[in-house]
This record gives C-alpha cells, sequence and structure tokens, in this order.
C-alpha cells in the first residue's frame, strides 16, 4: 500500500490522487502529451473519426431499441417503425446512415495523410497497423450493418460478398453456407450479422481505438516536416512560457481547440449531408424489399469498397480473386515495402511524390469505374487502373530502396 | 495559406469521387427519359415506335454486314451463310411489324384527337354512360383481371384526351397493346363492342367531364387511381380498398383469404404482384415516378402496368399521398434542417475564436 | 491564462450544452410510446348484447376491464354508469391491493380476490379484506350502446370531480 492522506476530504482532489492519479494521468493523456506546433489541419482527422465514432454508437443505440432481426420484420421494423413511427427515429437512422459512409471518406483522407507524411514508419510501424486493422474492421462493421435493413442492396450485397469465400476453383461452397447457416442468406444470416454488427464488432473496434491511441504515445504524432523533435527540450521550453521559441503544443488545451474547430467545419457539412443529401448513403434501391427472386439491374457496393471490388471485377475469376486479395492486405505492409530512411512529406522525397499522387488518382480511378456498369471503354480503364495499381506496390520497393538519405 | 491549399486539394479530389460514383454514374446505368408534362397525345407512343423502327434497321443492317463478310470469305461453312440469312430474315420480319405499329399508332392517335374535335352531347353522353355502370357498378368484383374502378371522379383524375383514347381502344391507350397482341383480351376490351360511333365516344367522355367531378383528397385520388392493383401495407390498404379492423381474428383472417384471392386474380392478369407502393416514394426518383406513372413504358419497356392517364394535378396528388405513407420525415426533416445546420455553423465560428484565443502566443 | 481566452472556452461549452439539451430532447421523444401503441389505447365495447349479472371481461391497455350489467336488485351508486336505461359497472379488473384479478361469484355478487381474500361489491366498493380502496373505473365515453374505453366522456368526467373513480 502506498502512502495516502489520511484526513483527504473524500472526492477531494488528494483523494482522488491517491487512489486514482488522476493529476498523473491527466499531465501523461492530455496538459502534457506533446503535439507538434508544425502542424496542419489534417491532423485533426483521428478525432474527427472519433467523434464520427461516437455518432454512429449513440445512434445506433436508438436504433437497436426497435430494430427486429428477422427476415420477416426486419424491412418493416426500419422503414416503417423506426422512419415513421419512433420519434426521431428518421434522424437516428439518417446519422447512422450518413456517418458509416462519411466515416469512409475521413478515414480515406486520415490513411492518405499518414502517407503522405511518411507517418507510418521508424517507430511508428503499429500506429499503421492497428489504423488498417481499424480500417478492415469498419469494413466489416459497414458491410454487416447493410445487411440490417434487409432491402434489395442488402440481400444481394450479402450473396455477392458471401459467396467471394467460395474461393474461386477452391468451390468451398461449405464454407459459404456455413457462413451463411443457409443455403442463401436467409434467417440465421441475419441474426448472426446483426449480432456482429452491435456486439462482436463495435467491440473489437473500441479494443483496437485504444491500441491505436496507445501505439500513438511514444513515438508522437509527425508534424508536416517530418521534422525529429526533441520532446522533452521543446516541452521545458514550452513550460518556462517560451511558447514562440518551443516547437511543441499540449494536446489540451491547445491542440484540442484547432481539432473542436475543424469538427465544427465538419459537423456543418455533414448534417448538411444528413438532412438534405442523402441517398449517395441510402441507396434507393434498398428502399425495396429484399427479393431472392428478382436480382436489381444494377447492383454495386457502397463506394468505399469500388476500389478493391473493381481490382477484383476485371479479371477472369481465380486471378481476380487473389489480385483482390493482395488488394486488401498490401497496405498493412506499407511500413516495410517502403525502403526509404526518410521521415518526410512527400514532396520533399523525389519520385515518391509522383508515386503517391498516381496511387490517389488510380484509386479514385478504380473508384468511379467500380460503379460504372462493365462496358466498352469502362471495361478497359478498369483493367488498366486495377494493373496499376499491383504495380504500384514493386515500383514503390525500387524507387524507395534508391531513394537518398536527405 | 496553405492550410487552404490543402483544403482545395481534399475538396477538389472528394468531389471528383463524388461526382464520379453518384450523378455520373447513375447518368450511365439509367437512360434520360424525357417527360411529356402528363400531356397524352400520343407523341409519345409513336416516337417510341419509330425509335423500335431505328433500333430494328440498325440490327438489320448489322445482320447483313456479317452476312457480307461471310461470303467474303472464301470457303466459308455453307451452315454460316444460312444462319446469317436467317438472321437477316427475322430481322426484316420485325422492321416490318415495327413500321405497322408506328402506322398503327399514328392512326389511332389521329382519330383521338379527331374525336376531340366533335360536337358533343352531353345528355346522349349520359344515356351510354348507363352501359359502363355494368362493371364500374362498385361491387368491388373482380372482372378479368382487377375489380373496375369508381368512375365518380373520373372527370377530374383522368386526362380528357386519355378519356377518349381509352374508350376508343382500353390497351392502346395504355399503352400495353403489345401485351393483348395474342389471344389474351383487355379486360376493358368489351366497350369497344359496346362504344362504337366516335360521336358516341365524344358524347360519354364530355358528360364525363361534366358531371363525374370533384375534388379529391390526396388519399382518394391514390386509391381511385392506383389500389385496385397496388397495396400499401404501411396504410393498411390493399387491392380490396382500405382494410377494417377486426374484433375477432377469425374474422380478420376470413378478410385476409378475400385479400389473397383477389391478389390472385391481379397477379394472374399482371403476370405478378405489382408491387406494395409504401416505400415506393423512397425507392424511386421524382423523375423516374413522373415518367413512369406518365407512361411506364420508357421506364420498365415491356411491363405489364397499363398509362393510367392521370392529369399533372392528380399525379401530384398521387405522389403527396406516397410521400406522406413513404416519408412522413420529410416536414421535419426540412424543419429541423436548417437550425441543426446553423448551430453549427455558430459553433464552428465560437471554435474558431476559441482556437485564435489558445494559439495567440505560439507564433 | 487571459480572461478572454477562458470566456471563448466557455461560451463553446456553453453553447454545446444546449445542443445536448435538443439532442436530449430528442433522445427522449425516441423513448415515448409509438403511436401504434398509442392507438390501441382506444377500445370500444358494444353493451346492446349485455346481460344482468354476467360479467364481461374486456382487454384495454393491457389491462382486464370489468363490465356488469346490474339486476334490479342491486344497489345504485354513483359509481354506476349508465348507459339508456340500464346500470353498468365499468372498472379495471384488479384488486387495489396487490393488483391481482378478483373473480366474481354471481351468487353472492361480489368479487373475491383469490391472493388475499379481498372483496367488492357489484358497485365495486371493497367490502372486505386488505383492499384499501373501490376498483378503479377508467377513462370512458358514452357513445349510444358502445362505450369508448381510454376516451374520457363528460359523464367520466363527472364522477372523477365528484371523487368516485377510484
Amino acid at each position: 500500500m502506498a502512502h495516502f492522506d489520511e484526513n483527504a476530504k473524500p472526492f477531494s482532489n488528494q483523494w482522488l490522487n491517491d487512489r486514482l492519479a488522476i493529476d498523473t494521468v491527466k499531465r501523461v493523456l492530455s496538459t502534457e502529451y506533446w503535439i507538434p506546433k508544425n502542424i496542419n489541419f489534417l491532423w485533426a482527422m483521428g478525432m474527427i473519426l472519433a467523434a464520427t465514432f461516437g455518432l454512429l454508437v449513440v445512434s445506433g443505440i436508438f436504433l437497436l431499441m426497435y430494430y427486429k432481426p428477422d427476415v420477416n420484420l426486419a424491412f418493416d421494423s426500419v422503414n416503417h417503425t423506426i422512419m415513421s413511427e419512433v420519434g426521431f427515429g428518421w434522424l437516428w437512422r439518417h446519422i447512422h446512415g450518413v456517418a458509416a459512409s462519411v466515416v469512409f471518406l475521413i478515414i480515406y483522407i486520415h490513411m492518405l495523410t499518414g502517407i503522405y507524411y511518411s507517418s507510418y514508419k521508424r517507430g511508428r510501424e503499429l500506429i499503421w497497423i492497428s489504423g488498417m486493422l481499424l480500417f478492415v474492421t469498419f469494413s466489416a462493421e459497414a458491410f454487416s450493418g447493410y445487411m440490417l435493413p434487409w432491402g434489395q442492396m442488402s440481400y444481394w450485397a450479402g450473396m455477392v460478398i458471401t459467396n467471394l469465400f467460395e474461393g474461386g476453383s477452391l468451390h468451398l461452397t461449405g464454407l459459404v453456407e456455413w457462413i451463411r447457416g443457409d443455403y442463401v442468406p436467409g434467417d440465421a444470416y441475419l441474426t448472426r450479422f446483426f449480432m456482429l454488427h452491435v456486439f462482436l464488432l463495435p467491440l473489437i473496434i473500441i479494443g483496437l481505438i485504444v491500441f491505436h491511441f496507445a501505439s500513438l504515445r511514444l513515438p508522437h504524432v509527425n508534424n508536416q516536416e517530418g521534422e525529429e523533435i526533441d520532446f522533452e527540450e521543446a516541452a521545458k521550453l514550452y513550460k518556462e512560457g517560451k511558447k514562440k521559441e518551443s516547437k511543441v503544443i499540449p494536446f489540451s488545451p491547445v491542440f484540442l481547440s484547432k481539432d473542436i474547430f475543424v469538427m465544427g467545419v465538419y459537423f456543418i457539412l455533414f448534417f448538411f449531408l444528413v438532412f438534405y443529401n442523402f441517398d449517395f448513403a441510402m441507396d434507393p434501391v434498398n428502399f425495396d424489399p429484399a427479393d431472392g427472386l428478382q436480382t436489381p439491374p444494377h447492383i454495386y457496393p457502397e463506394w468505399y469498397f469500388l476500389w478493391s471490388y473493381e481490382i477484383l471485377r476485371p479479371f477472369p475469376k481465380n486471378p481476380g480473386l487473389i489480385a483482390f486479395l493482395i488488394a486488401q492486405v498490401i497496405f498493412f505492409l506499407l511500413p516495410f515495402i517502403d525502403r526509404s530512411p526518410n521521415v518526410a512529406p512527400a514532396h520533399k522525397r523525389g519520385l515518391f511524390v509522383i508515386w503517391f499522387w498516381v496511387l490517389v488518382v488510380d484509386m479514385i480511378a478504380l473508384t468511379i469505374l467500380g460503379k460504372l456498369p462493365p462496358e466498352g471503354v469502362f471495361n478497359t480503364l478498369g483493367t488498366v487502373a486495377a494493373v496499376i495499381f499491383l504495380l504500384m506496390w514493386p515500383i514503390l520497393f525500387i524507387i524507395t530502396k534508391l531513394e537518398k538519405k536527405l | 495559406m496553405r492550410e487552404f491549399k490543402i483544403l482545395a486539394v481534399v475538396v477538389f479530389f472528394t468531389l471528383v469521387v463524388y461526382i464520379g460514383v453518384e450523378p455520373f454514374a447513375h447518368s450511365q446505368m439509367h437512360a434520360h427519359v424525357e417527360g411529356h408534362d402528363f400531356v397524352y397525345d400520343g407523341t409519345a407512343d409513336i416516337e417510341e415506335a419509330n425509335t423500335r423502327v431505328e433500333n430494328t434497321k440498325e440490327a438489320l443492317k448489322k445482320a447483313q454486314d456479317e452476312l457480307a463478310k461471310i461470303q467474303g470469305i472464301d470457303d466459308a461453312p455453307q451452315e454460316d451463310i444460312v444462319k446469317a440469312q436467317e438472321a437477316i430474315k427475322k430481322q426484316e420480319g420485325a422492321l416490318v411489324k415495327a413500321e405497322e405499329t408506328v402506322k398503327r399508332k399514328s392512326l389511332f392517335w389521329n382519330n383521338v384527337a379527331s374525336i376531340a374535335q366533335l360536337d358533343a352531347n352531353v345528355s346522349n353522353g349520359e344515356a351510354s354512360f348507363g352501359t359502363c355502370m355494368a362493371c364500374h357498378n362498385g361491387a368491388g368484383i373482380n372482372m378479368g383481371g382487377v375489380i373496375p374502378p369508381s368512375l365518380d371522379h373520373v372527370g377530374s383524375l383522368y386526362d380528357r384526351n386519355y378519356l377518349i383514347a381509352l374508350l376508343k381502344d382500353p390497351a392502346m391507350a395504355s399503352n400495353v397493346d403489345h401485351k393483348y397482341a395474342n389471344t389474351m383480351m383487355h379486360p376493358m376490351g368489351s366497350v369497344m363492342a359496346m362504344v362504337t360511333s366516335d360521336q358516341q365516344i365524344a358524347d360519354i367522355v364530355e358528360y364525363m367531364m361534366q358531371n363525374k367531378v370533384g375534388e379529391l383528397e390526396p388519399k382518394a385520388a391514390f386509391e381511385e387511381a392506383c389500389v385496385r392493383c397496388h397495396a400499401v401495407r404501411y396504410a393498411k390498404i390493399t387491392q380490396l380498398g382500405d382494410t377494417p379492423e377486426f374484433k375477432e381474428e377469425k374474422d380478420a383472417l376470413a378478410y385476409k383469404i378475400k385479400v389473397l384471392d383477389e391478389q390472385a386474380l391481379v397477379k394472374a392478369y399482371m403476370g405478378k404482384l405489382p408491387p406494395d407502393l409504401s416505400m415506393m416514394i423512397r425507392a424511386r426518383s421524382p423523375h423516374y415516378m413522373e415518367t413512369f406513372v406518365e407512361n411506364p413504358q420508357t421506364q420498365l419497356p415491356g411491363t405489364s402496368m397499363p398509362r393510367v392517364g392521370l392529369t399533372k394535378e392528380n399525379y401530384e396528388k398521387v405522389k403527396t399521398y406516397l410521400e406522406e405513407v413513404g416519408d412522413p420525415s420529410k416536414p421535419a426533416r426540412e424543419a429541423i434542417g436548417p437550425w441543426v445546420i446553423l448551430f453549427f455553423v455558430v459553433f464552428a465560428v465560437l471554435a474558431y475564436l476559441w482556437k485564435k484565443s489558445q494559439w495567440k502566443d505560439l507564433h | 491564462m487571459s480572461s478572454r481566452r477562458d470566456f471563448m472556452g466557455m461560451a463553446l461549452g456553453g453553447f454545446s450544452a444546449l445542443g445536448g439539451l435538443a439532442a436530449l430532447y430528442a433522445m427522449k421523444r425516441s423513448w415515448d410510446p409509438l403511436p401504434s401503441v398509442k392507438a390501441v389505447g382506444f377500445t370500444t365495447v358494444d353493451l346492446s348484447g349485455a346481460q344482468e349479472n354476467v360479467l364481461s371481461v374486456e382487454k384495454w391497455r393491457g389491462k382486464p376491464i370489468f363490465i356488469l350489467k346490474k339486476s334490479a336488485d342491486m344497489p345504485s351508486d354513483d359509481r354506476d354508469v349508465i348507459v339508456g336505461q340500464d346500470r353498468y359497472l365499468v372498472a379495471i379488473g384488479l384488486c387495489t391491493h396487490l393488483g391481482c384479478i378478483p373473480a366474481y361469484l354471481p351468487n353472492d355478487k361480489i368479487f373475491h380476490c383469490a391472493c388475499h381474500g379481498g372483496e367488492f361489491d357489484a358497485s365495486g366498493r371493497e367490502i372486505f379484506g386488505p383492499p384499501p380502496s373501490p376498483l378503479v373505473i377508467p377513462p370512458f365515453k358514452i357513445d349510444g350502446t358502445q362505450l369508448v374505453l381510454g376516451e374520457e366522456g363528460p359523464e367520466y368526467i363527472k364522477m372523477k370531480e365528484a371523487g368516485v373513480t377510484a
């Protein structure tokens, strides 16, 4: 038993310090958690993601209270009970649907920021890997949630995606049926994906978020120039009041104040989408109830899956699946494929900056082509974009190997 | 300045993605359909038939090219040549048919236009209208596939030209004549035997335009125009109309069986049970809905859904009702939206001022 | 820290709290009973077929409602619901002691509760045992020979003002 003050009033600062070390916690996690000063608004994406995840949890709780995971009731519980009977039920659903889509936009911006500023290597590998794990879990969360309204898009997305597990020529029909608990997506399938969506996956996400934050604490946040900062030295200057000379700021309240401003701007856009432009996140086709005997004329995944879907599509079945698998895991390996010793923004890294913008443009091209009908010129372009994507990785290995130390 | 440059880059790429996967992709997926502002003069039908002629001509040309190509090869197998010749023959037959359709449609709609010019006699029309009541009697009995709709407000619900066309030839007026090319008869086909002269048609329509009128609430307009085929389960509406309340489960089940029987008859006539319309207002875009109701063939070629001939005003009523059922939160959404956005604008301004005060001494 | 800095932080916090309150209101509304639940809060009972001294039990808002057409020998009471010429007992069929459903004994013309032996007369007044008060009269409206449970008609309001509904 450590020393503690017998006379401290219950729940006074001293009393809590003796028991929870709140001052130390506050210091370590916020007031003396030093963030470089030389940053831009892209450094706020993490907090925006946390806030959006919070919105998803809160709106999800209210949807959960009226949703019924049963193939006969699911569609009506969402579209009738929640959308027209529950007070503000429509608001929760619109927030949930739009947030589920927008969260991926922010994830992609967050990822590309990390790539641009080389924030994934030389001590920051685990930040990158835990972030990628979050991306994959979010994808599973988004997919399982997409099943729940049990509309035409839910049903057919479920059908097509679970069919991927057949493994092409491996013909793992048994595995597919095991995943579905049925020959086609049915009641057992809906209920288990409901469980995944509201319990297991959120639990994993929360654990991963904690891990993601933890992996950030020691290596610290990167900065706009990739400069290696002596945090102890800089912190000393800051605490002495030499704030202008110091290269760092405390997480709270200084860094946070900027985050919150960026968040405010983001929420203006977010709620504009919730109230006025929600179709992109809530596909009208999904307002037709699931019908296992009629496929909609056009089926396509949500926009954030399109780029990897388009890598699958142009190839024959087996190579397509392999390409798709590569696309799913290749980003995990980024810290190890990049052989350059430099932590610096892309524009200072020679060929890397070209590589970066080609990647951005190629992924956007894949995204758009993934939604277009696979006909004529779109088909050709899709194949080219997919091949470029696959070639990007050996090229990265070579150009970073050649990169000179700055 | 640098932050604005970065923001511009982020916004630019985000917009490219958005425009690519939303407006652009959708424009590529769905052919654009031009509306005709609920004017039923046959222009759309003749255009449609002409397009078919053009398409068939193209297909014929392709088949002919194919034959020429095969004949160009020295030792082309005889069976390929025969196949190509058969393909040409098939397209030639289709072309003749398509051209006939254009002629038939033009003739029909010209005829309708001339009937619209006739001087009508309302009292003669009233006398002839009696024949309509043989079927449109409100008894709720299915005749040839559907329960004949009420004619109480037929003069205000439907377009005058459409009604003339409907009495002249129901299948042509509804633009579903392709369905009745073989043996099947339009459920209202008997009208062609009962009302035979153009004058009689003009009289009846004039009678309806003057006497069978009335202002309808959105729900009533919807029920008269759509409910003989479509159910709306969120409003407890079936093909038999509003579902009554039953105290005993037995009575409720007996009623349900009556509904199922009626649905079976509608299904036998339409080929499949027409979809429930509860959520249709959100499942289709406003433009799709409008052009579909005006002329179903434009959006779903070959569909058995007939053109109903609603006037623009009454289409708006149907739309209003579908919105009440399928998107009842729209008024609340539109009322709350500006306030929430205003809240976050003020929030962002305050947050900016706070940030500025926090960062004041840093540079 | 300058005061202006604090002031802006507080202003932002206070303004966010306003938004939080609005969100709490929306959350509260989401817990309200649904319109479809409220709609079945009204039950219509047809009394034209009622027989004297035969208890009929209706279900209203998940609770049993006793409806008893009184015979001439039953004393009249200011709790009687008068429909046409007839007097009725209309009451929620839950014992006011601990909420069990009493049984009607037509020979004795009393209600007897099996749980703790409480008894009520044909007017629903407690006559024996632990029940502290008479059977509760639910809101009703007389509509011809029909009774609409859940709606407050003038007769019910009069009873309520006289303090005899519970």
